[in-house]
């Protein structure tokens, strides 16, 4: 180390001014003490979690799309999904820029040799079917869009639902407590011993299917377990200090329900909500599947299946496209669904 | 159970008043005086209450009535021969499916978080996430059409049970896989396998009698809602393989208004389950003591 001599300091050192030297803090505590991160609200910190779950951003991002495209396409479809055109049923799918590959050039294995369908029902060459034709002429791709969108309208109808009836249902069970819980838990017990397919079913056959009876059909029965989950939660805290606090206060019990334990299980509420959506988009599809569903000419992923299983030996792709379709949606809505669980109760997971 | 069981007789029945179509719309056109004989023969004359109380009556002593849709044939002649093949095949797929999905399970616990435990979940994934019938339909083209090793549908023995099986048991599958992985992962960091690892013994034993064992008690408590699925499973995937089943008859009688049947699935469908849930409390009160003293006998 080089010893500086004090007489003899360089002068760009002399002419800094002395008040601009502060004696070093010699306690540290301050700084050790200090909160390095920023701090994060439930919200935030839940965020945070999901976004480190590759499975559920990619099944939010792919959720967000098909919605995105869904809700578009009522207004900017390729075709009009109702249109029946007798000259252009069961044309094969046909995309301008892969003409070379078979498949999708508008051309269609007959008795083994390739022939453009396209040119036998005269189609305009502008005119285009992405997706093929069905047996009644209609666009398949537009159907799909359509499917896709009443599909997943009536999930979102169902799982509101749901959660209206179950929440009030289960808030007031569990915070009224006494005679009035245990006759409110005798009447859970009783339903859900009834099988929910059975209840569908009947409603299905009783009432003229439709969006709205479908809706109905499904709420009947899946409200229970959102219902009973609420008035687990209610349950435990309902004897926590600040609801006890917010009591001696003199606030309502509605004001209870509503402030301070609502939203306190609104994480367990939305993980149920997120579980039963693609529950409902089963059941719809199910319903439509064997026949009970949506009446033609709307669309839904399920009336789609079963259109297209009828005619699947021959136009195997009629199935698949709203299989596939039903399938990512709902692999997505799972994934995302397991993903915000773990989001918001990072304990749950091991 | 009991109150259960009335409690969906009595909403089938009133909710089959309210259907549409009478049981004849299937049949020619018939004169007003032979409808009204008709409807004298099977008591649809009386009023609604009296009806309800023969029918509740009948139910008893297990006559489910005389179905609409084949002439004078009772409802319970029709059923019970279609009661064979439906639980066969629930059985088969319980049993197919809880076995590999709680082989999968195991295998993606001793393995966790690597490969292998990524592949289990993703076909757990897989098997809760795809619709059963998407499923039927599938392995219909694969292996019955495109490959021709197995029928296609129809019910002429084990062949025939293959496809639908499989289809079936994919849920079981999923579900008891997710399961089992959660439960055995718990398991196997606890103390007494870390004994049983420093005793010497291998993995697999260690897996199988230490960790499985207890692993398998909750897995019970799964069975309830396996069951349910099950049977709306097999309303689709018995229409799909054609087979003979109880859930052919209920989609077939729906579709022709035929009440006495549709009456008698539903019943026969709740009975089915209310049974298999009492079933599970029971078991599971037998395997696990501490259950048994804290519940009452509530069934």
């Amino acid at each position: 180390m080089e010893t500086v001599d004090l007489n003899n300091v360089p002068e760009k050192i002399k002419k800094i001014p002395a008040n601009d030297f502060q004696p070093l803090d010699t306690s540290t505590t301050k700084e050790r003490e200090r909160i390095a991160t920023p701090s994060l609200s439930f919200l935030q910190d839940s965020w945070r979690r999901l976004k480190k779950n590759k499975a559920a951003v990619i099944s939010l991002v792919f959720l967000g799309i098909i919605i995105f495209i869904s809700i578009i396409t009522i207004w900017v479809s390729p075709h009009d999904p109702t249109q029946q055109n007798v000259a252009y049923i069961n044309l094969p799918p046909r995309i301008p820029f892969l003409d070379s590959i078979n498949g999708f050039n508008g051309t269609a294995n007959v008795a083994g040799k390739m022939v453009d369908k396209y040119a036998q029902a005269n189609v305009p060459d502008n005119v285009n079917f992405y997706l093929g034709t069905d047996g009644l002429g209609r666009d398949v791709l537009s159907r799909l869009f359509m499917g896709t969108r009443i599909s997943l309208l009536i999930a979102f109808i169902a799982a509101l639902l749901d959660i209206t009836i179950g929440v009030t249902y289960g808030l007031i069970s569990g915070l009224l407590g006494g005679r009035v819980d245990t006759v409110m838990q005798r009447v859970l017990e009783v339903l859900s011993g009834i099988p929910n397919l059975v209840v569908m079913i009947l409603m299905l056959t009783v009432f003229d299917p439709g969006i709205l009876s479908i809706v109905l059909a499904m709420v009947i029965t899946n409200w229970i377990s959102m219902a009973r989950i609420v008035r687990a939660q209610t349950l435990k805290l309902k004897d926590q200090e600040f609801v006890l606090a917010a009591q001696t206060l003199g606030e309502s019990r509605l004001k209870i329900a509503i402030k301070h334990i609502l939203p306190n299980i609104s994480s367990v509420i939305i993980v149920q909500m997120m579980f039963s959506i693609p529950s409902a988009i089963f059941f719809e599809a199910f319903l439509s599947f064997i026949g009970l569903g949506l009446r033609p000419p709307t669309a839904s992923l399920g009336t789609l299946l079963n259109e297209g299983y009828k005619t699947f030996r021959f136009l195997p792709y009629l199935m698949w496209i709203p299989a596939v379709t039903l399938s990512v949606v709902m692999i997505c809505f799972n994934l995302l669904a397991d993903g915000l669980r773990d989001a918001f109760d990072p304990k749950m997971k091991e | 159970m009991i109150i259960t069981l009335w409690l969906i007789a009595t909403i089938t029945f009133f909710l089959m008043q309210l259907l549409p179509g009478t049981p004849y719309t299937n049949q020619e056109k018939l004169s007003p005086e032979t409808i009204a004989m008709l409807n004298k023969q099977s008591g649809l004359d009386k009023p609604v209450i009296v009806q309800y109380g023969i029918y509740l009556k009948n139910l008893l002593v297990g006559d489910f009535g005389i179905s609409f849709q084949f002439k004078n044939q009772p409802v319970a002649k029709l059923l019970v021969g279609r009661i064979g093949p439906s639980v066969q095949l629930g059985a088969q797929a319980i049993v197919f499916g809880t076995l590999v999905g709680i082989l999968l399970g195991i295998i993606a616990a001793m393995r966790q978080n690597t490969w292998v435990d990524t592949l289990a979940t993703l076909m757990a994934i897989l098997g809760r996430s795809i619709p059963n019938f998407v499923f039927a339909v599938l392995l219909q083209y694969i292996f019955a059409m495109k490959l021709k090793v197995l029928p296609i549908a129809m019910w002429n023995g084990f062949a025939y049970t293959i496809l639908p099986t499989i289809a079936l048991a994919m849920s079981p599958m999923a579900d008891s896989a997710r399961f089992i992985r959660t439960e055995m992962v718990e398991v196997l960091h606890s103390d007494y396998v870390e004994l049983a690892r420093a005793k010497g013994l291998s993995r697999w034993q260690v897996a199988v009698r230490h960790g499985l064992r207890n692993s398998l008690i909750p897995l019970i408590t799964l069975l309830g809602p396996l069951a349910v699925g099950l049977m709306t499973g097999s309303l689709v995937v018995e229409n799909i393989f054609a087979i003979p089943g109880i859930g052919e008859q209920f989609v077939k009688s729906i579709m022709t208004n035929d009440y006495p049947t549709i009456m008698a699935v539903t019943i026969l469908y709740s009975a089915l389950l209310v049974f298999v849930i009492l079933i599970v409390d029971l078991l599971y009160g037998l395997i696990d003591p501490r259950i048994r003293v804290s519940g009452g006998a509530k069934g």
